[in-house]
């Protein structure tokens, strides 16, 4: 094993770490992607401030809380999930292979090329729909019968306007080429975490390709239909999940000192999460007019994946035992093994929502909001704060200026989110049963009324953990002194 | 091949992508390949019948429903309504069902309203037919607008069942017409006030008149009064 915590080398053929990391781009995907978590964050809350009736902005073209709601969807993905991968793997891929990056100027090129796709993406969808009626672009979709769009196209994190869609494949087949690379060029057994970035590069561009490229130019009708749903799961199955598994295969063990527990089971996680997680793009659509059988077996595929889940989870608990005092002591690690409890809590209740049966209820409600918060925010937005609480002191030599505020960025974060997820959970089966009683329609919206006021203030307390987040990484770059006795925030 | 670059590039990247998007993606491509995608100016004026019969000609009939909304529009609007599309003929609604689907997709109305009934929950007491696969078969369901949430209630059977003075007030200010309503407000689509819907407004409400519009039931509100004979 390439590992370097788990395989100890002799000095001589240790790389040095400078020669190896790029710390400066580290940092500067770290802090982009935190300005893009703060944008996403704030258009959340104003969607949030707006279905309570409590939007102070109401009329505001440029700040309908309806383009912003593709904002704050988009910048997550992009701008904040995005960078934050992006600063963690120029960290793990190149000490973990012992190689550095094909080339570092490529990798610069990367972030500026990236921060201009998401913001321009973000500008396409601010702005474009109030120019989308020039005679040019109407007169282009007439002729090709094609919805050529200036401002959103019509696909969940697809919505990517049509002339940025090349230039983020583009930019997406260079982050490719630019990892890939070290892993090629490493010798010897391939580590886990390998496995899951090589794939990671391979899907995300092919199911870039798929969703941006097929339901609106090529294919029509419900099979478009079946791609969108293909394209929004692979989107964090194949993009979001293997690199935020591969980082937990890296951070993990060398956090706790000690290998993965099991071998074979990784092997298992792996190849289970490989084969079953792709086939399950119709469960978003049940109930649709695509066929059946498909919707049958993406259901029976989602069912699969949960055991291949429990592996995973069971092998990281394994590593833990011996070590679980480190999940009180040691921040990052608490970050991490919260956010695979959530994990496989979300996963857990997959299995039962993929079910026809529930899928009767829950479906179109607000249980699968509740849900989607848990999978980005509880999970992988918990595994990179761990992963930046870890590397910030290292990236500027020197230890946070609050371990305090360290501490409230995480009950902030994790608190608000597990209460968000409840209290959507819940106002979802209220709603399901609303529509199913054939109560007017206005008889839902009031009676979700209290969860979605709950909601605003479990939103507003995940967004103070991350000005707590924010303040203490300002304080900790500027240097200043720290008031508080010295604690290790990772120890 | 588990463990080499090799397996897991070519196995598990590509492979394990392609078998799936072969079974979730080809297949049902597969399965519909022979129907025709109609165009936005074939489903307003149809597609007229051949002089000679053929089994395998895609019939569409004139709708005359979206016809008649569109109108409606330009008498109820007149000076709006010549600004913005001039007259109202079969050409120009087509015109205006494309520009609406494009602002309905770019204000992300479909991220809070679904378009398709589904055969459970008493969906079909409530908004009418359950979906079936052949409505989606043209250019104004590229890509389809299934929608995840509602927020508010599917709109793929809206068309006909409120007016489109009702609309024109509903995108000013929800509220009015639908108290307690957590819709957004659209001033934009107007030119100062409700009964001056300008181009985008009007296309927009012309494309939701339009959703349902091909079903053999149409509620037609308008027409009501007729049908009851007061």
């Amino acid at each position: 094993m390439s590992h370097a915590s788990a395989a100890p080398v002799a000095d001589a053929a240790v790389p040095a770490h400078e020669d190896l990391v790029d710390e400066k781009i580290v940092g500067a995907h770290f802090v982009a992607s935190l300005v893009f978590l703060t944008i996403s964050m704030l258009a959340g809350i104003l969607m949030a401030l707006q279905l309570v009736h409590w939007n102070p902005l109401v009329g505001v073209e440029l700040l309908s809380p309806g383009r912003w709601r593709m904002i704050h969807t988009n910048a997550v993905a992009y701008g904040f999930l995005a960078n934050a991968f992006l600063g963690a793997i120029n960290w793990a891929i190149p000490r973990m292979t012992f190689q550095p990056v094909a080339s570092r100027a490529l990798n610069w090129f990367i972030f500026w090329a990236w921060q201009v796709i998401v913001l321009a993406t973000a500008v396409g969808i601010v702005v474009g729909p109030s120019f989308q009626d020039q005679a040019w672009v109407m007169d282009l979709s007439k002729q090709w019968h094609i919805p050529f769009s200036l401002g959103a196209q019509g696909l969940e994190w697809g919505e990517t306007p049509f002339w940025i869609d090349p230039v983020a494949l583009f930019g997406l087949a260079l982050v490719a080429i630019n990892f890939m690379v070290p892993i090629a060029r490493s010798k010897g057994q391939l580590y886990v975490a390998n496995w899951y970035f090589m794939a990671a590069f391979v899907w995300t561009f092919l199911t870039y390709a798929m969703g941006n490229l097929l339901p609106e130019y090529t294919v029509g009708g419900t099979s478009a239909g079946a791609i969108g749903g293909l394209f929004i799961h692979d989107l964090v199955g194949l993009f979001v999940t293997p690199l935020g598994w591969g980082l937990m295969y890296y951070f993990v063990p060398i956090l706790l000192k000690k290998p993965i527990w099991s071998h074979g089971l990784s092997l298992v996680g792996f190849w289970g999460l490989a084969f079953f997680y792709p086939l399950q793009g119709i469960h978003h659509f049940l109930y649709t007019p695509i066929p059946m059988f498909l919707q049958y077996g993406a259901i029976i595929s989602t069912i699969a994946v949960e055991l291949v889940v429990a592996t995973v989870v069971i092998n990281f608990f394994g590593t833990l035992a011996g070590r679980s005092s480190a999940v009180v002591t040691n921040l990052p690690i608490r970050y991490f093994y919260t956010g695979m409890v959530f994990y496989f809590i979300t996963c857990f209740q997959c299995a039962l929502q993929v079910t026809l049966t529930f899928q009767k209820l829950i479906h179109f409600t607000d249980w699968v909001v509740g849900h989607a918060h848990l999978v980005m925010f509880g999970v992988f937005s918990l595994w990179l704060f761990g992963i930046m609480t870890d590397l910030f002191p290292r990236l500027l030599g020197r230890p946070w200026w609050s371990h305090t505020l360290c501490v409230w960025h995480y009950w902030l974060s994790a608190g608000g989110v597990f209460v968000m997820f409840l209290d959507l959970a819940l106002a979802g089966m209220f709603q399901g049963y609303y529509w199913a009683s054939l109560q007017p329609w206005d008889v839902s919206t009031e009676g979700a009324q209290p969860f979605w006021i709950t909601r605003v203030f479990a939103g507003l307390a995940m967004f103070a953990g991350l000005l707590c987040f924010l303040v203490n990484l300002w304080m900790t770059w500027r240097g200043a002194e720290t008031g508080e006795p010295v604690t290790a925030t990772a120890a | 091949m588990f463990e080499s670059k090799a397996g897991v590039f070519f196995i598990a990247g590509v492979g394990f992508f392609l078998l799936a998007f072969l079974g979730n993606g080809v297949v049902p491509m597969l399965m519909y390949r022979d129907r025709p995608e109609v165009t936005a100016e074939q489903l307003v004026a149809g597609i007229p019948e051949p002089d000679e019969p053929d089994p395998e000609q895609w019939k569409v009939p004139p709708n005359l429903r979206i016809m008649n909304q569109f109108r409606d529009l330009a008498e109820r609007y007149p000076e709006q309504f010549s600004v913005a599309f001039g007259e109202p003929t079969e050409e120009t609604c087509a015109e205006a069902l494309r520009l609406g689907r494009q602002i309905y997709i770019g204000e992300a109305c479909w991220h809070c309203h679904s378009q398709f009934v589904r055969p459970v929950s008493n969906e079909s007491l409530r908004y009418g037919p359950v979906s079936q696969s052949h409505e989606y078969d043209n250019e104004l369901q590229r890509p389809v607008m299934f929608g995840t949430r509602r927020v508010g209630p599917d709109l793929s059977r809206e068309g006909g069942r409120r007016g489109n003075d009702w609309h024109a007030v509903h995108f000013y200010k929800p509220s009015v017409v639908s108290s307690n309503s957590p819709m957004p407000e659209y001033p934009w689509f107007f030119d100062g006030s409700p009964d001056k819907p300008n181009r985008r407004g009007l296309a927009l409400i012309t494309y939701i008149q339009w959703l349902g519009s091909w079903l053999p039931e149409y509620p037609y509100y308008e027409e009501l009064v007729e049908v009851t004979g007061e």
